[in-house]
């Protein structure tokens, strides 16, 4: 069992969560997750490690609650254990020898983008961070990001916060305002990421983005999270999670991402319902 | 006098028409009555050929000798001096190209059901034995095994039974390997397999699941550790695909992810939480144990029709005869000579069709079956919405690229000493289907065994 040593809200659907797991810890890198299961009952998922702790042993981890498992795990409180909890999976993110980058987030995204910026950061790199909330109100993790870069580009959606406008406008503005990005890093939903592709492409500009289709073990024995990159098979839990942006095909990871889409809305839709039974009989 | 009877004493089964919606398993077992009357079918041969088709050598006349005389506990303890897994062995043995394929009734008639008395003896000794589990004293000396599936918890079992402190390092959350993730409940039920990794614990076997070696620890940090060798028994789980247009498509699964997301997750079970494939009409492509698995399994989650296309013909099939049976008595369709080609899909990119074209067969390969060639100009399309593709796995990559100097061939598979099981780096053996690729549950048993002995000899040849 994995104990959990600490919890903090961070906006209406994020949670950050620190969890013993020495082991891990020991051995984590920027670019790697790890995958746990809340109980008996409950499936694997898959989370990025968005910061880790050698010396007391912890790993930290941010959700987004969007559907049964997420809302399960948010149930836990400070001092409960998860059942299981396995990493680190994954290739740790390759960030040596670059000038200058821009690491963009796009919403839960910015929680696995705010690793990838310290860790350019600390290694000397000039960092810009761009990260994009539908609104003001949702915003995660400002000061951990701000902390973590040399400019910080806040955008929203509605302009909420003063800055309208999607992650790719303010990318384009700095490109175009000659910063001179020798690398980008794009972590967010998959429209987000093949966006950020699209300027960065025609500019061959390098961009790295981290890929997150369904996985079940982790460990490259299932097949479930394999993706085309570059024409050819690859599994993300073992040769990823992060790619060659160029190189990925989005629109078939995009389809292959919603392959158990009703079977999920349905669980999401009846633990809710649960969940919103016990607080009522409380 | 022994019984003459020239077919096998039948085995109770759940009706298919019935069992094909359930998931309980499907052979019933033998009585006590049953075992007996095939215990006396056997006729005790002096120079016991059946022994020599089984890969541990498990004294089969003896125990069958017991067994006909009502004395199961006895029958079990013979067994068990040669296999520490035979609940397992004997309901998902070949038999019929191991021990029954050269056992003496089998010129006249059918083979005495080894597998059957075997199984029968296992689940006898469950039921009613008492397990006084021992505790050999410890000598001290320290092994990790990476991988519990047969061939690590064999290797383990027989080191704790010389006194050795072993742990078990497993990458998923269960141990037991392909027993748990890949062959379904209604072939190996999983709590027999719990009992047998049960059984190894109280034997003072640890076991450390969520462990994936080469990532939270290498093989190098385990020696450190104290670990005086490593036994690698990592398997062959890595998915081959067919490399066809297609296979990216919704609705285009391996095997072992269709059978992991049932089996390991429980997804069949509506208190689950990991959805199961959606099914209606199914093709699984292969011929082998996988692909009756993964059709068999299709009919159970409720799917309308289910094809396997095997692109040799059905002699050739590499499962067992008694699965495929099942499969085709079940209602599962069988499709011979018949090579997909390409899936097709709808403009959603969800799987439509699979083009197939029909094959004849060839001279013979390599391997000595004829080989498949391609007819031309017999392409025809199969309407499906779930493509199930088993075509094989390989040996798992993991720990062949994060171990320095462990040599492996082009297969992927890790190379060792035949005899010994030594690998390439001192102090660390291999066997299963990380050295084989996929073979069976009883050589990989049989691999783990002579590791064992190879690693005492090692340690205790290094501690003179
Ligand atoms: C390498 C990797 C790192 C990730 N890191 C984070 C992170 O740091 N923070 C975060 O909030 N989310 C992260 N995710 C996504 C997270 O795993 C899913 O949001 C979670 O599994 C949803 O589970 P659910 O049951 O609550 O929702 P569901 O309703 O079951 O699923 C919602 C959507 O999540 C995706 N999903 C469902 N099951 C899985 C699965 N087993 N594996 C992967 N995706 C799945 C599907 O696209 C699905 O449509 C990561 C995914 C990957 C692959
Ligand atoms: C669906 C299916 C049906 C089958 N049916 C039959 C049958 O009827 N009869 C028969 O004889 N054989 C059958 N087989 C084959 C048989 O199951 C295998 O030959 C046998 O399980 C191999 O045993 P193993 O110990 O080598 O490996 P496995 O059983 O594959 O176990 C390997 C274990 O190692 C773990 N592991 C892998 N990498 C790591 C790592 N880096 N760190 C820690 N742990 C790791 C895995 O998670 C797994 O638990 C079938 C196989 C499949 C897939
Ligand atoms: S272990 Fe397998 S091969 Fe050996 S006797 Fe038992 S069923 Fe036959
Ligand atoms: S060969 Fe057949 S009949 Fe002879 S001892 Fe073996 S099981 Fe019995
Ligand atoms: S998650 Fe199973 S192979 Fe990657
Ligand atoms: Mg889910």
């Amino acid at each position: 069992m994995f104990q959990i040593v600490g919890k903090r809200k961070l906006n209406d659907s994020m949670t950050l969560m620190v969890v013993e797991a020495p082991f891990i810890a020991k051995k984590a890198k920027p670019g790697q997750f790890i995958i746990l299961r809340v109980d008996e009952h409950g499936e694997r998922i898959p989370l990025t490690i968005a910061d880790y702790d050698r010396k007391t042993g912890t790993i930290t981890i941010i959700y987004q609650v969007v559907g049964k498992t997420t809302m399960k795990l948010d149930q836990l409180q400070e001092g409960d254990a998860l059942l299981d909890f396995v990493g680190p999976l994954g290739k740790p993110s390759e960030l040596e020898g670059y000038h200058r980058a821009a690491v963009i987030g796009g919403g839960a995204g910015c929680a696995i983008a705010w690793p990838q910026a310290k860790a350019l950061h600390q290694m000397g790199t000039k960092v810009d961070m761009i990260a994009g909330f539908r609104n003001k109100d949702i915003i995660i993790l400002e000061d951990e990001m701000r902390a973590a870069c040399d400019n910080l580009y806040l955008m929203t959606d509605d302009g909420s916060n003063g800055h309208k406008g999607f992650v790719t406008s303010a990318l384009e503005e700095n490109i175009n305002n000659g910063a001179g990005y020798d690398l980008v890093v794009a972590i967010g939903p998959l429209v987000m990421m093949r966006a950020v592709v699209g300027v960065t492409k025609p500019k061959n500009i390098k961009t790295i983005v981290s890929m997150n289709p369904i996985m079940i073990d982790g460990t490259g024995m299932c097949g479930g999270c394999r993706l085309t990159v570059g024409g050819k098979t690859k599994f993300a839990c073992v040769d990823g999670p992060d790619f060659d942006g160029f190189e990925v095909d989005f629109d078939e990871t995009i389809r292959r991402s919603h392959t158990y889409y009703d079977e999920e809305r349905r669980m999401a839709r009846e633990e809710k319902c649960k969940l919103m039974e016990g607080a009522k009989n409380a | 006098m022994p019984n003459m009877q020239q077919k096998k004493t039948p085995m109770p089964e759940q009706a298919p028409e019935v069992r094909c919606h359930n998931f309980a398993e499907v052979a019933e077992g033998y009585t006590e009555e049953m075992a007996k009357n095939e215990a006396q079918r056997c006729l005790n041969c002096k120079n016991k050929p059946c022994v020599s088709g089984c890969p541990v050598g498990v004294h089969i006349p003896d125990f069958i000798a017991h067994v006909a005389n009502g004395e199961y506990e006895k029958a079990f303890q013979i067994i068990k001096l040669t296999n520490s897994l035979p609940a397992v062995c004997g309901r998902v043995c070949p038999q019929e190209t191991q021990c029954e394929s050269k056992c003496v009734r089998g010129l006249k008639g059918e083979p005495v059901g080894i597998g059957r008395l075997e199984r029968f003896v296992s689940d006898w000794h469950m039921k009613h034995g008492t397990e006084e589990s021992t505790k050999v004293p410890s000598n001290g000396h320290k092994v990790a095994i990476i991988g519990a599936g047969p061939s690590g918890l064999t290797c383990a079992g027989d080191l704790a039974a010389k006194g050795y402190q072993v742990t078990v390092f497993e990458a998923l959350h269960v141990a037991g390997g392909v027993l748990m993730y890949g062959i379904p409940q209604f072939r190996l039920p999983k709590e027999i397999v719990q009992k047998e990794i049960d059984a190894l614990k109280a034997k003072g076997v640890e076991v450390k699941t969520d462990m994936v070696i080469g990532k939270v620890l290498e093989i190098d940090e385990l020696f450190d550790m104290g670990y005086e060798a490593v036994f690698i028994g990592t398997g062959a789980g890595l998915p081959n695909f067919m490399n066809i247009p297609g296979e990216a498509l919704v609705g285009t699964y391996s095997a072992n992810e269709f059978l992991t997301r049932v089996n390991l997750m429980k997804a069949y079970k509506p208190d689950y939480d990991t959805p199961a494939v959606p099914v209606h009409k199914v093709a699984v492509i292969g011929g082998g144990n996988v692909a009756m698995d993964a059709a068999r399994t299709a009919l159970r989650l409720g799917a309308e029709e289910v094809h396997v296309l095997y692109r040799r013909a059905e002699e050739q099939m590499p499962a067992r005869r008694e699965e495929v049976h099942h499969a085709k008595e079940e209602g599962v369709i069988f499709n011979f000579l018949t090579a997909p080609v390409r899936i097709l899909g709808d403009d959603k990119g969800h799987v439509q069709e699979v083009e197939c074209v029909k094959m004849q067969l060839g001279e013979p390969d390599a391997s000595g079956r004829r080989r498949p060639v391609e007819i031309p100009g017999s392409n025809f399309k199969q309407s499906v919405d779930c493509v199930v593709v088993a075509i094989g796995n390989s040996p798992n990559p993991l720990i062949r690229s994060t171990t320095k100097g462990l040599e492996a061939n082009h297969k992927g598979c890790v190379v060792v000493d035949e005899e010994t099981m030594k690998t390439s780096r001192e102090g660390v053996y291999a066997a299963g289907d990380a050295v084989s690729g996929a073979a069976t549950v009883i050589l990989a048993m049989g691999g783990g065994k002579a590791a064992a002995n190879s690693i005492d000899a090692f340690i205790q040849g290094k501690n003179k």
